[in-house]
């Protein structure tokens, strides 16, 4: 019970039960579980790309790219759609083209040894030309897409929308490689300790590499649900959306050391931003409080985590042994 | 020892002890104005040590620093340089970015108006400090610009900016080429002829001799003896520096060496080492001597496949093995454990049980997934035939004691089970008690088949348990010493390139 209350994440868990019950005082109806399910739709997004961030800054690097390779490939799923391919055809070109534009963010940290937080700034600006240059600047409206390539997301299948349920599975299997896979165990070895790491046979380089491919895959398919669900494409949807998925990171408890952290976690910090944003609205707070509330609860997040991660010094004194 | 001056520095009765370990007991130590006192000993014989409580970065448990008669305290490191005591580390410590003239400046720079710095009265300064020294640097030039030797001439005139009264020099000529050593003896010169009192520390014989006026001895953490150069012959120091009662039990082992397990032919690194050759056999011990640096890891790194060998071959059993990353290495039979298990051993924030298994996920896993009670029974397996200590094996490995951690990291190894293993300074930092505990399953993993090699500069360790001894210095082996020649002085002889005499 004691270890319970000490993770992180029931903490977190907690803080958000806490929210939730300071919002229903002033607004009963939010709380309803219709309602709840609707913000969690409105966050499978956040939490899918919390999770590929998440992988990417367990091996110690971070993707500043997420938002633009969410972008692109929803431009070209658009695009695709246009030109009349078939949906599971699209769904399978934006996973393919985000584990690519992924793969490019890896082999330059990878193979050219560039830190990664300047080679996702760099990739990021370059993957929002792309989306100028191929669109001409124009916008993808409601009215170009066809009515399956916007359904999709939307539809219900036993009373939840088709997002919740890709966000659940992404959970699901992220939950199974992170615990239960060979490469899981690595991502966490290569964070906590690139050197032992290396003495242990791992490939320091090869795992941050399959790190940011499985970001870029996770941002490519939000790509596609992100322009079905809102029904729009153009050059800055989801503009800065990459420092809310890294917020929802560091909220979970996922040390950006590298090394710590669980999907727990990253689910939810995702839930506790999305919480926020969905219900101030609602409370009546300004947009300029919601935001003060988010960047409150990051810097609370981190100072809590330094707390806990501080060591607690040799223990000299015998008789102290027992107290601690 | 005749007194004709009172010495400028005194240590005396000083101690000092780390957890488990007791680096200084009762040592002393004496600095004389404008002359030069060799420090002697082996590795671990508490030089660092010294130095650090000299700069003031260490305090001591007992003893007193006196300079010229007062009794002084080196609470911190301004202390001491206030004091006058600097030193010129291994690795110098200067800012790269920094113009030369900043260097020696820093802290102290002359003030203009207003208290800010007074640019071109400092580029002055250094610009005279720097030719007092007969170095013709731009004082504007960025340090990262410079060479080792040049940056070696901006810490001594940074010494000389604070008025330094005792210089140390720790192994200031090991990354020297031959002609910056000869410009460093004849700055050492003038810097004795100022007055300065130099404290210098070196393992190579031939310089001590060339420049040094006295010498001290240490031995763990002891003081043997003190007195002047031109009393003393190479043959008595090197008595000195290891001519020790060997105190420490090793384990009683049957020699049971069998075929052949490693080869290694002309292994050769561009800038490490070069033509390095020898033969493992099964339950064999083999012990690496050698000084620090002298190229001994780096090998070892090599077989693992960390660095990759310009030339030479490795044959494994009868099969010519190419280690081209750890994994091959691992996949071989070959393990590592390295020298420092912080950085490159223990995975701290893991816990127990997923370190032990970290390199062998492969064997543990089927068709991609772990299989968790598999991993669990290989953890507890290894880590009980290691005796660890641990409330649960779901702990933290960066709660352990450093005894335990590295019961861990070898366990790890063990798991893999491994042909071939190389224990790089396995006793280096652990108390007594569990040294013998090491050694004990050192042996035990010899008598069982396994080809140990065991990198060491601790001389009784070395003697104490390893079937043969390869010496090596400066990237070569200097010498394969095998039963009767397996002695101290012919170990230290070898490893510092001393010609047979007398």
């Amino acid at each position: 019970m004691n270890n319970l209350l000490k993770s992180r994440e029931a903490l977190l868990a907690l803080a958000i039960l806490v929210l939730l019950a300071v919002i229903a005082t002033r607004f009963p109806a939010f709380i309803e579980p219709r309602n709840l399910a609707n913000v969690f739709n409105d966050t499978s997004p956040l939490i899918i790309l919390a999770i590929g961030q998440m992988v990417v800054i367990l091996t110690k690097c971070i993707d500043l790219s997420v938002a633009a390779t969410l972008a692109l490939c929803g431009m070209v799923a658009a695009m695709l759609n246009g030109a009349g391919v078939p949906l599971p055809l699209i769904l399978l070109a934006a996973v393919v083209l985000g584990a690519v534009l992924g793969s490019v963010n890896g082999l330059l940290v990878w193979k050219v040894d560039i830190p990664p937080i300047v080679v996702t700034l760099g990739t990021m600006t370059i993957y929002r030309g792309i989306i100028f240059l191929i669109s001409d600047g124009k916008w993808i409206n409601a009215h170009q897409m066809t009515a399956g390539f916007k359904d999709l997301p939307r539809a219900e299948l036993f009373g939840i929308h088709v997002m919740s349920w890709i966000a659940l599975a992404v959970i699901a299997a992220a939950v199974v490689l992170l615990t239960r896979t060979p490469l899981g165990r690595s991502f966490y070895a290569v964070g906590g300790n690139p050197h032992a790491a290396v003495y242990t046979g791992i490939n320091v380089g090869r795992t941050q590499f399959v790190a940011f491919v499985i970001s870029g895959a996770l941002a490519g398919l939000t790509g596609y649900l992100w322009v079905a669900r809102y029904a729009v494409a153009y050059v800055d949807i989801a503009g800065g959306f990459e420092l809310d998925v890294v917020a929802a990171c560091v909220i979970g408890g996922i040390a950006i050391a590298g090394g710590a952290g669980t999907i727990a976690g990253a689910v939810l910090g995702a839930l506790f931003l999305g919480v926020i944003k969905n219900a101030l609205p609602v409370v009546g707070i300004s947009p300029f409080w919601q935001l003060a509330i988010s960047g409150s609860a990051i810097i609370l997040a981190v100072a809590f985590n330094a707390r806990q991660g501080r060591s607690r010094g040799r223990i000299i004194l015998k008789s102290a042994e027992h107290r601690a | 020892m005749t007194h004709d001056k009172a010495p400028v520095l005194c240590l005396s009765g000083i101690s000092k002890s780390f957890p488990g370990v007791r680096a200084l007991s009762d040592v002393q130590l004496e600095l004389h104005a404008g002359e030069v006192t060799a420090l002697i000993g082996e590795n671990g014989a508490g030089k660092s040590t010294i130095v650090k409580v000299l700069t003031g970065i260490y305090q001591p448990d007992a003893g007193t620093i006196t300079v010229d008669g007062a009794e002084m305290r080196f609470d911190t490191a301004d202390a001491a340089a206030r004091a006058g005591v600097t030193a010129i580390h291994q690795e110098t410590v200067l800012f790269d970015e920094l113009s030369v003239a900043e260097n020696i400046f820093l802290g102290h720079a002359p003030r203009g108006r207003f208290g800010l710095i007074d640019r071109k009265g400092m580029e002055a300064e250094a610009r005279a400090l720097l030719h007092r020294i007969g170095a013709d640097l731009d004082p504007r030039l960025a340090l990262k610009e410079l060479g080792i030797a040049s940056k070696h001439l901006v810490a001594i005139a940074r010494a000389l900016s604070i008025d330094a009264r005792v210089v140390i020099m720790d192994e200031p000529t090991a990354a020297l080429s031959h002609k910056e050593i000869h410009e460093l003896y004849e700055l050492v010169e003038r810097l004795k002829a100022e007055g300065k009192a130099i404290l210098f520390i070196s393992h190579k014989f031939d310089e001590i001799f060339r420049i040094a006026d006295r010498y001290t001895v240490f031995r763990d953490g002891q003081f043997i003896g003190a007195g002047r150069m031109k009393d003393v012959t190479e043959t008595q120091l090197v008595q000195m520096m290891v001519g020790r009662s060997v105190d420490q039990i090793f384990p009683k082992r049957a020699h049971n060496i069998g075929a052949p397990v490693l080869t290694v032919s002309g292994y050769s690194h561009p800038t490490e080492f070069e033509d390095v050759g020898f033969t493992l056999h099964r339950g064999e011990i083999l012990g690496f001597y050698g000084l620090v640096g002298a190229g001994r890891s780096e090998v070892m790194q090599a077989l693992f496949g960390i660095t990759r060998p310009s030339k030479g071959a490795c044959r494994i059993g009868e099969d010519v093995a190419v280690i081209r990353s750890t994994a091959d290495a691992i996949g071989r039979g070959i393990v590592y454990v390295p020298e420092d298990r912080g950085r490159q051993g223990a995975v701290k924030g893991l816990p127990i049980f997923q370190n032990v298994t970290l390199p062998s996920l492969g064997r543990i896993s089927r068709g991609g997934f772990l299989r968790m009670a598999e991993e669990f029974k290989l953890a507890r397996d290894y880590t009980q035939r290691l005796d660890l200590r641990a409330a649960s094996l779901d702990q933290d490995v960066g709660l352990l004691s450093g005894g335990n951690q590295q019961k861990v990291v070898i366990a790890k190894w063990l798991a893999t089970k491994p042909r071939v293993i190389i224990l790089d300074e396995p006793t280096k930092g652990i108390d007594i008690g569990s040294k013998a505990a090491v050694h004990e399953f050192m042996a035990e993993l010899a008598a069982e088949g396994l080809a140990v090699i065991m990198v060491s500069s601790e001389i009784p360790e070395i003697l104490g348990m390893s079937d043969r001894v390869i010496v090596m210095r400066e990237g070569r082996i200097a010498a394969e010493l095998t039963g009767s020649e397996m002695t101290p002085e012919r170990l230290v002889r070898a490893a510092a390139g001393i010609e047979k005499a007398a």
